[in-house]
């Protein structure tokens, strides 16, 4: 059995005290009140800080892909020996801080394995990337129930899942026990001082139980990659499923698997503060996100362009890496401003696919 | 260009080419002494001074900004400053909210033969500049986090409006539907206790029409682009304003749309109606009476008053029911005389300017750039050819501090200006709950002051104010330089 540990409830600052004293950057969910909406985000934690274990209205997937990182900067300067002659410095600008993401939900870590696959397992690794990854600590904290936006195990995850953490943290009477996943989070909780959790392990057990026991059974989705292939030119489908959209970003941005991003340079190589190379998010749902230089957009409509998203998650990145690219978090539901909902959209397609299939 | 440690402060001048920019060699010539202060920007007119120049300008860094040009009646092309003195009174009026104070910019007017007029102009407002010192920046602003009070006196009854003729408004729709594209209205959203905008094609469609204060969106945002067909648009009080604004504008054809105004008595604000029904697995039931919604979530019973959780909008408004509708439905509650102000102004009031700085950068901290804000909102027509994403010209960096995002609010709400009709999608649509509909709001107070209590999208025939000029302006008094 994996190594188990117990923490009382009032025991966290402590551990996260621990979890801090080698300097890495602790990001946990903290509140903002000062918001009508219930708003919860992921901030470096400071001993003292306030701190809530609800689940994040913005995923941690910050923690390896920032919303802007500079990747490196640069300056031109003339040779001193030979004035005709400019000489560039580049300064390459590698994150080295360890970070734990402290109280994530599963499908939040799932997101980081998603991401893995394109940054690490292609042909190329993204430097950048791993840089962070590397130092990434991931300690997720199991959901007790379901949730009527969240669809985790339709597909593949679950409550309870352990997929992408390092330690599984689980609320049981009075504290919670941590379970190690991964050797890192062996290692960790090997340090830790806390006590053996081995003796109430079966009450944590016990508690993921129920949390599977309360969801709505999923249905199937193992049709969806062919059932999108089959009406991706079906345009009037995906106009009547996107009548809706306002062709924002927020789908995108609050998705712990999305990962495109866009590379901007800013600033005069020739200046006395030189440029600097900027990765920042972008999303498919821009028009702007395939406006080629001529003017022409090969996805000009939302139509489009949310086939384009609703395709890459649940049927071209499956068939490139093996798993959907969506942990079923429920926040591109909760968070679009008109509801757009891309579970209906899937059963939709399978529907309309099947439907077609029929007619054949 | 390096500024004289202790001695100078930063101040940039965008002079017109015609007049101040003369005025300012004449100076010279004259071997005027002047302070040495003054970065100077030459424009080919005051009208090409984007207000935003200024905001950008004073985010950036500048301790004051000086507009000046040719006087009125007296401009190279005619009626370039008539505009500008509109757009710089009102940008005047807007910077405080942003907490910076308005005493940073100014605007005035000097002729190429005024050398001595501008060597004034330039040694008193260098004089009001150095007076403030140092403009505080916002990234040494300490964060400030605040609510927004909503114990408000409403303008006219909120209720749940349960009794609105929702089957007469579904059988006109289907006799209309036979001539139009399709019907923009509410159906459900992803459960009973939400509801997502609907395109009625067929009379299967009419009937998931629904109506009550969960019917928050404003669908006119869609009609910009379908405004080459005939489409029908079901809307509140609010929502009609933004119709008649886009026929102001004739970014929509009044003969392509047809308007079903049904009477609204306000609509909740999802956002603390989440927070209050927090994380549950399926809605039981949603029931309406009077005055409440009761929605019922895995067995518990959250009663939401819409005299409690409406939308801040919903007690300042002032049109129930539409301004301009063809078919119109049930009976508007009365509307009492007074004024509202809206609770997230309110709460800006009350703060000092280095407060209101502090609080926009805790807000703008939780930004994330998604632009729901700029894509809900009806007035925003650029689409998909925003300056917020363009790389020729660059205004926007792609990095991503507090005040680079206010700074792209401020985008969003100086192109309002006059045209905002207030409904408040942008504040709703933010999926992080930033009251950013404070910045338009000020925008709106400042347009009708200076322009006697206008208020936009009320009349189809009225000109947006900044779209148009009076040669003698009624209440913007030109500055006398002592």
């Amino acid at each position: 059995m994996s190594k188990t540990r117990f923490v009382a409830s009032d025991g966290l600052p402590a551990f996260l005290a621990f979890l801090s004293k080698d300097g890495s950057e602790i990001l946990v969910p903290q509140e903002r009140e000062a918001t009508a909406k219930p708003s919860v985000f992921f901030a470096p934690w400071k001993n003292g800080d306030k701190f809530t274990l609800a689940k994040a209205t913005v995923p941690p997937r910050r923690a390896v892909l920032p919303e802007s990182e500079v990747l490196f900067r640069f300056r031109k300067t003339r040779k001193p020996d030979e004035p005709a002659q400019w000489e560039t410095i580049l300064a390459d600008h590698m994150r080295q801080t360890p970070v734990v993401v402290f109280g994530c939900r599963p499908c939040d870590a799932r997101g980081f394995d998603c991401l893995d696959r394109p940054y690490l397992k292609g042909l190329y690794e993204d430097p950048y990337y791993k840089a962070r990854r590397e130092r990434l600590t991931v300690i997720t904290l199991t959901c007790d129930s379901g949730c009527e936006t969240c669809f985790c195990h339709w597909v593949g995850g679950g409550p309870t899942s352990p997929q992408g953490s390092d330690i599984l943290l689980t609320r049981i009477e009075n504290g919670y026990i941590l379970q190690a996943i991964t050797p890192r989070g062996e290692e960790v909780l090997n340090k830790s001082q806390l006590e053996d959790g081995a003796d109430k392990f079966p009450q944590a057990e016990e508690v993921r139980k129920k949390a599977w026991a309360s969801l709505v059974p999923a249905p199937k989705l193992a049709d969806a990659p062919k059932s999108l292939a089959k009406i991706f030119t079906n345009m009037d489908f995906w106009h009547h499923w996107t009548d809706r959209c306002i062709s924002c970003g927020a789908c995108t941005y609050f998705c712990p698997t999305c990962y495109c991003f866009n590379i901007t340079d800013e600033g005069e190589p020739e200046s006395a503060t030189g440029g600097r190379r900027l990765r920042s998010w972008d999303n498919c749902m821009s028009s702007l996100y395939t406006r080629e230089a001529s003017g022409h957009n090969p996805r000009s409509h939302k139509a489009q362009r949310m086939r384009n998203r609703v395709s890459h998650k649940f049927w071209t990145f499956p068939e490139n890496w093996g798993m959907y690219l969506c942990s079923g978090c429920g926040r591109c539901i909760t968070r679009c401003p008109v509801h757009l909902d891309i579970r209906a959209i899937t059963l939709a397609a399978i529907e309309a696919a099947n439907a077609a299939g029929t007619e054949e | 260009m390096a500024l004289l440690k202790d001695k100078e402060l930063r101040i940039v001048g965008f002079l017109c080419n015609w007049c101040s920019y003369g005025g300012a060699d004449t100076a010279g010539v004259a071997r005027a002494t002047q302070p040495t202060d003054l970065r100077i920007i030459r424009v080919p007119c005051t009208g090409r001074v984007d207000p935003l120049f200024i905001v950008k300008a004073l985010l950036q860094g500048a301790d004051g900004v000086l507009v000046s040009g040719c006087h009125p009646r007296d401009c190279h092309y005619s009626v370039g400053n008539y505009y500008a003195r509109r757009r710089l009174e009102i940008v005047k009026r807007f910077l405080p909210v942003l907490g910076i104070d308005s005493n940073r910019f100014e605007y005035t007017w000097v002729s190429a033969s005024e050398g001595q007029r501008w060597q004034q102009v330039v040694t008193s407002f260098t004089k009001q500049i150095h007076d403030l010192g140092p403009a505080p920046q916002l990234e040494n602003a300490e964060p400030l986090l605040r609510l927004t009070d909503m114990a408000l006196t409403p303008l006219h009854a909120l209720g749940t409006n349960r009794n609105a003729p929702l089957e007469e408004l579904k059988k006109a729709i289907k006799a209309r539907l036979p001539e139009l594209e399709c019907v923009i209205g509410w159906q459900q959203g992803y459960d009973a206790a939400h509801a997502a905008p609907l395109f009625m094609k067929t009379p299967e469609d009419v009937d998931k029409l629904v109506w009550g204060p969960l019917n928050v969106e404003n669908a006119v945002v869609y009609l910009p682009d379908l405004k080459d067909k005939k489409v029908g648009i079901v809307v509140k009080g609010c929502d009609s304003r933004s119709v008649v604004e886009l026929l102001q504008e004739h970014l929509i054809y009044r003969d392509n749309v047809v308007i079903f105004s049904m009477p609204c008595e306000g609509t909740l604000d999802m956002g603390r109606v989440d927070a209050e029904l927090g994380r549950y697995t399926r809605i039981d039931d949603v029931r309406y009476d009077e005055d409440a919604v009761t929605i019922v979530a895995d067995g518990n019973e959250h009663r939401f008053c819409v005299m409690e959780y409406a939308n801040g909008k919903c007690y300042s408004c002032v049109t129930p029911a539409a301004v301009l509708a063809d078919e119109r439905f049930g009976a508007p509650p009365p509307v009492n005389a007074g004024k509202v102000t809206p609770p997230e102004l309110a709460m800006l009031d009350k703060m000092t300017l280095s407060e209101r700085q502090g609080f926009w950068k805790a807000q703008m901290d939780r930004c994330i750039r998604c632009y729901a804000c700029r894509n809900a909102c009806p007035m925003c027509v650029c689409r998909d050819y925003c300056i917020a994403e363009s790389r020729e010209p660059h205004w926007m960096t792609q990095g991503s501090t507090p005040k680079d995002k206010l700074f792209f609010q401020t985008v969003h709400a100086v192109h309002l200006a006059g045209r905002c009709t207030g409904c408040g999608e942008c504040q709703r649509a933010c999926p992080v709950g930033i009251p950013i509909l404070a910045l338009r709001y000020q925008l709106a107070r400042a347009v009708s002051e200076v322009f006697d209590g206008y208020a936009a999208g009320m009349k189809m025939y009225d000109i947006p104010p900044l779209m148009t000029y009076e040669p003698e302006e009624k209440n913007i008094h030109e500055k006398e330089w002592k």
